[in-house]
């Protein structure tokens, strides 16, 4: 008798767990050329909630960790992607139609990017802290402070390698991120997630939902608990989304795909965007002023 | 060791009574009744603090937030203040323009592990102070002992000396072992004369869930039926999200019903979650989602 395929089921990445979207409500992804590939859930404003809850329960305790560790744990990634190399590309093929070389050539790139960023979460502070001459006895200096939760929205995330570039360079410094799968990278973007689940990636520091831009946009704005907005791509309602991001004073910051994709992301101004800058005045006791009276 | 009252409690059924609490949780509830169930919520809290580091600032502070839980929304006031014997005049005094009880713990909270002369005079003394209301606990090492009778008189004597002054009879679940122990003195702390019976202390990490409180509300509702008595229910500690104390809203009322929907015959023992009633509360008005930032911590 012929065997059964065992077919995977997609479902969401909340706080270290694959739940389905609790309102039960599905779409039909497409590959390329239109062809069904498979029923993804579709996020509610709800799993948003829920997802931004679990970013934040986590975000203080990885900022904690040691940036060499978050580094290892950025390696680990890179890692666990190489080994599943083959199973990417050829998601990745179909998804975006693309042939198997072109496939591979990508999952690769993005297994490089990882690395590249899993290079900067000890380097960060030495680059942009600094010791600040002041007129004043006080020992002033200015430190890098990760923001704190992050929504990341995308018209529709246009290809893995864009994907994972976004992710890895907005949680090293200690963010955590509720992201949106695009509709176009969904399949690739949840199988990331067992990637992520097995890497020693602390619950909730990466959270991933499918679903409509459109649908989740307003609230991926608005929540209080959001320190900040990454907009990917296109968004016709851009404005009104900035307005709904003033109620908390959330940073937003627009991005292409096209700057993503191009090898000008690997630079380490687009980290520094998502850190605060903290500066403190420790006041000094300048008990050696007083000087010869010969 | 045999019953030694004239009353019997039944064997609990684990099995039926967690089923039956999962079922709470499945109503659908929305907008309207949704904002009125968190504002009842809210009115049945005694806003805790029970810490070796609490201060009289902390204690004016948590008052605070008890009369007035947030700066501009029109929501109740909490039900009570919930502090220890040395803090109930700081509290009295920082609520006496309102009509927020104080409740202090007493009978050397929370182990109870003391002489029932130490704790008359611990009783004693916090009425004196001002309580409006005692949370007891019971001598769980008696009870686990099977010295029922002792445990029985310890309540009947405390309630004597509380006079007017409204007795919560705290249990520590957790630390009975079984529902059946838990049904058993649910039924003693009823007969003894409590007027609340009360899950936990808060400070042990097995603090109250839904199908103790649902064991102990039997208790309640079948007393009431036998004696037309109605005694008070306050599951404490480990509540601390809206959502949950919905569900417990809806338990309360479809095992003992609408009478005991208000704060004189339920109480929350909860500090975390008015914080989170009222950010449900603010999400309904706004429709934004809230953050913990813009609420007071305290």
């Amino acid at each position: 008798m012929a065997r059964v395929e065992v077919l995977k089921t997609y479902k969401l990445f909340i706080d270290g767990k694959f739940p389905r979207t609790e309102s039960g409500r599905y779409f039909k992804a497409k590959d390329a050329v239109g062809e069904f590939i498979g029923n993804m859930c579709l996020a509610s404003r709800k799993d948003f909630r829920n997802a931004i809850k679990a970013a934040r329960k986590s975000q203080s305790s990885w900022q904690d960790r040691s940036a060499y560790n978050r580094g290892q744990i950025l390696y680990r990634i890179a890692e666990n992607i190489e080994a599943r190399k083959k199973e990417f590309s050829d998601l990745i093929a179909k998804e975006q139609g693309l042939s198997q070389k072109e496939a591979m050539s990508q999952v690769e790139s993005a297994i490089d990017r990882v690395i590249y960023f899993s290079g900067w979460t000890d380097k960060l502070q030495q680059v942009f802290s600094s010791v600040n001459p002041v007129a004043s006895n006080h020992f002033n200096f200015s430190i890098l402070e990760p923001m704190g939760v992050i929504s990341i929205l995308s018209d529709s995330f246009t290809s893995f390698f864009e994907f994972i570039s976004v992710v890895s360079a907005s949680i090293l410094s200690g963010n955590s991120i509720v992201i949106l799968a695009g509709e176009n990278a969904s399949l690739s973007a949840l199988t990331f997630a067992e990637v992520l689940a097995h890497s020693d990636v602390p619950n909730g520091v990466v959270n991933i939902l499918s679903g409509k831009a459109e649908e989740l946009s307003s609230h991926f704005a608005s929540h209080m608990d959001s320190n900040a907005l990454i907009l990917v791509g296109k968004h016709t309602n851009r404005a009104e989304l900035e307005t709904l991001a003033t109620e908390n004073v959330k940073r937003v910051f627009c991005w292409s795909h096209e700057e993503i994709k191009a090898s000008k992301f690997e630079n380490p101004y687009y980290i520094k965007a998502l850190n605060e800058v903290k500066t403190t005045w420790h006041p000094i006791e300048n008990i050696s002023s007083s000087s010869s009276t010969y | 060791m045999t019953n030694p009252f004239d009353f019997v409690s039944p064997p609990i059924d684990q099995i039926g009574l967690i089923e039956r609490t999962q079922k709470f949780s499945t109503r659908s509830i929305k907008n309207d009744s949704k904002v009125q169930a968190l504002k009842l919520a809210l009115s049945m809290i005694d806003l805790t603090t029970l810490e070796g580091k609490d201060t009289i600032g902390k204690v004016q502070q948590l008052c605070a937030k008890a009369k007035k839980p947030h700066d501009f929304m029109d929501v109740p006031t909490v039900a009570a203040v919930c502090v220890y014997p040395n803090m109930v005049r700081v509290a009295k005094q920082a609520l006496s323009k309102s009509n927020i009880k104080v409740a202090s713990v007493a009978t050397a909270f929370p182990s109870g592990m003391s002489s029932l002369k130490v704790k008359k005079e611990d009783v004693r003394y916090a009425i004196e102070e001002g309580a409006d209301e005692i949370d007891m606990v019971i001598s769980r090492g008696k009870f686990l002992q099977g010295e029922y009778s002792y445990v029985f008189e310890e309540i009947a004597t405390i309630k004597e000396l509380c006079k007017e002054v409204s007795l919560k009879v705290i249990l520590e679940t957790g630390e009975l072992g079984s529902l059946d122990n838990i049904r058993l003195a649910s039924d003693i702390a009823l007969h003894a004369g409590a007027d609340f019976i009360k899950t936990s202390t808060g400070k042990i990490s097995s603090a109250a869930t839904m199908p103790i409180t649902l064991c102990m509300l039997e208790a309640i509702r079948d007393y009431y039926k036998k004696t037309g008595l109605k005694i008070g229910m306050k599951p404490a500690g480990g509540i601390s999200e809206a959502k949950l104390a919905i569900h417990y809203l809806v338990m309360v009322k479809e095992t003992l019903g609408q009478d005991w929907l208000n704060n004189s015959k339920f109480r929350f023992g909860a500090s975390r979650l008015a914080n989170d009633l009222l950010m449900q509360l603010r999400k309904q008005e706004t429709g934004f989602y809230q953050s913990s930032n813009y609420f007071s911590n305290d």
